[in-house]
């Protein structure tokens, strides 16, 4: 019966996917509408990824375009310069950008606090700068050419896809690591965590899906330049994560889906629309500082052995700064 | 040998200006620990309240940089007192987050309303020529080094010899017994912000007057200079802001004369990420001892 139910579940959600994608096809909904659905897709998978980060494990992560530009740029050499498939190039970016989360993750956590999130940017801005200076790129023209091979239903699955992974992972074994150390890091040592290891473990993961963002937004505008990878684009993000909920899958969606929409409605109001980002964001720190789901999850997410058991012990994601303070 | 003391010079006068700023970074962080994403933008609104007050009210310089200094401490205390005050108990990550939206506020509020083309600065001083051990020096250049100089040495005298100084270190050094000892953190917290945003906004001038042109996002390269170069000497240590502005000057241009242009801010990030790793608390810092 259980089965039934859950097969019955991804049928409708499916179908869904693939009604929106025909709609979008045979033009009965606007193609803005269709690339403004696909942002949001794009924009829960970078923000759910960053989540990983900065919600769950609770270091301070402040420069994941850095990771979003390695992925759209790796895409889009596989698919202009070598001619290969999307496909090959949409997998090629999310293991580089994976690596190289990784490789950043063996400086960055050797060091402490906020030190980490200054690697973090730190990284974004050399990124950037060499982007800006390799001409096999396009240096700061940026690359133009890039098939349009971003559709609804790929943006779809992939953000499906996303959160069913990421909320498994979270909710295994491995997942509680994350937890524990944001809570309490020599507890966790103590309980025999390989705490470094399984910081860079997430850090890779986090990378992964955000180059793998980085490379449905590239051949979703058909058009890269480094400076839409700048950590405007990184603050953007955590904009978004800030006002869902950090350490919540469903604050990300949420997040994502009405930061988005809402700079879209807003889009009459010109330069004055980046102006009211980051008052949204300092008035959501000044009053829900862990943005507006908190550490909680719709009953959906949440496995059910999960919902009593695991809100009593868990406290929110801010207490272990407060701690170290 | 002329060409060397050339960029000297203009190393020189490259890391005054980082030092002013680098300047209000490590005070902050000392008092608040807090990194002042927003202190950038301050040297930006600095330069643009120069601007003004030059273009409006046709002041000469000295005047034109008092009244700057006095307008940038206002919004430094203000930002403080708006943003940062009530998160003082928060956790540590919202504030950095405040600060960072507050950055962006002010770029875009800047661009919304002022418009993001680039104005020139106007001409406070008439420059003048001259040769100095058969390099070319501009009187502008000697300002700069002798106004940054003299700012830093009131500074130093403010944080060395008066009460207020005191209270300052005293903060940085603990919190707690400090209440105990009758003195305001809020006045101290508000004269750190002020004393930091009147020198990021000497900067900010100067700046305009050397390069002259300004933009809403000036503040973004050279806040985040400003800043590598404050934790390249050891975030929170005065000295440490001095040492590590000057060092990043010369490494930044001495490298320019090796390398394209284009490479400096790679350049300065990467030296950023290796000092972290080397030597985490700066050239100048003692090792923290992690407490159980």
């Amino acid at each position: 019966m259980k089965i039934i139910k859950s097969i019955a579940f991804w049928t409708v959600i499916l179908a869904l996917g693939i009604l929106v994608e025909m709609l979008g096809r045979f033009e009965y909904i606007n193609p803005y509408v269709i690339q403004v659905l696909e942002l949001i897709g794009i924009n829960i998978i970078l923000v759910s990824s960053l989540n990983i980060i900065n919600g769950f494990l609770g270091e301070f992560a402040i420069g994941h375009a850095g990771f979003m530009a390695t992925g759209a740029y790796l895409s889009a050499i596989c698919t202009v310069k070598f001619h290969m498939p999307f496909a090959l190039g949409f997998l090629a970016a999310g293991l580089l950008s994976g690596l190289i989360a990784y490789l950043i993750g063996v400086p960055a956590f050797k060091t402490f606090g906020d030190y980490l999130a200054v690697i973090t940017l730190g990284f974004n801005m050399i990124i950037v700068n060499l982007l800006n200076n390799l001409e096999y790129v396009g240096a700061a023209r940026g690359m133009v050419g890039l098939p349009k091979s971003t559709n609804f239903i790929w943006v779809f699955c992939a953000t499906i896809l996303t959160l069913i992974i990421f909320r498994n992972i979270i909710f295994s074994n491995y997942g509680r690591i994350w937890t524990a150390i944001r809570e309490n890091t020599l507890a966790a040592e103590m309980m025999g965590i390989n705490v470094v290891r399984s910081k860079m473990v997430a850090f890779a993961i986090a990378g992964c899906f955000a180059g793998l963002a980085g490379a449905l937004w590239g051949h979703m505008l058909q058009y890269i330049n480094p400076s839409s990878f700048t950590y405007l684009k990184s603050t953007d993000m955590l904009t978004m994560l800030y006002l869902g909920g950090v350490g919540s899958l469903t604050g990300s969606v949420l997040g994502a889906v009405l930061m988005t929409g809402l700079l879209e409605i807003l889009r009459d109001l010109g330069v004055w629309r980046m102006v009211i980002g980051p008052v949204i964001l300092v008035l959501i720190m000044l009053t829900k500082p862990l943005g507006l789901f908190g550490s909680r999850e719709l009953k959906i997410v949440q496995p059910k052995s999960d919902r009593e058991e695991v809100q009593k012990y868990v406290s929110h994601a801010g207490r272990k700064h407060n701690n170290e303070l | 040998m002329s060409y060397f003391i050339q960029q000297l010079l203009n190393a020189l006068q490259l890391g005054s200006i980082y030092a002013l700023i680098a300047l209000g970074y490590t005070m902050v962080y000392g008092v608040l620990g807090l990194i002042n994403f927003a202190h950038g933008d301050i040297f930006m609104a600095g330069a643009f309240f120069g601007f003004f007050t030059a273009y409006l009210l046709k002041l000469p310089l000295i005047p034109t940089l008092i009244l700057s200094m006095l307008l940038a401490s206002a919004l430094g205390i203000m930002i403080e007192r708006i943003a940062y005050r009530p998160l003082r108990k928060a956790p540590r990550m919202s504030l950095i987050i405040t600060a960072l939206g507050i950055s962006l506020f002010l770029e875009n509020f800047t661009r919304a309303t002022l418009g993001g083309q680039p104005r020139s600065f106007p001409k406070l001083l008439e420059i003048q020529d001259f040769t100095f051990l058969g390099a070319s020096v501009t009187n502008l250049q000697v300002v700069i080094i002798l106004v940054s100089i003299f700012l830093m040495l009131v500074l130093r005298y403010i944080v060395q010899n008066t009460m207020i100084g005191k209270a300052m270190r005293a903060v940085s050094d603990n919190k707690e017994v400090l209440a105990l000892m009758g003195i305001s953190l809020d006045t101290v917290i508000m004269v750190t912000f002020g004393l930091g945003s009147a020198l990021a906004a000497t900067a900010g001038i100067l700046v305009g007057l050397a390069y002259p042109v300004i933009d809403p996002y000036m503040g973004i390269t050279v806040g985040w200079k400003a800043f590598i170069a404050a934790v390249l000497g050891g975030i929170g240590l005065i000295n440490g802001a001095l040492v590590g502005g000057f060092i990043l000057g010369f490494i930044e241009i001495f490298a320019a004369a090796l390398l394209p242009s284009t490479y400096r801010d790679g350049i300065a990030f990467t030296i950023l990420i290796i000092v972290l790793l080397l030597k985490p608390t700066g050239l100048l810092g003692r090792p923290v001892i992690k407490k159980v």
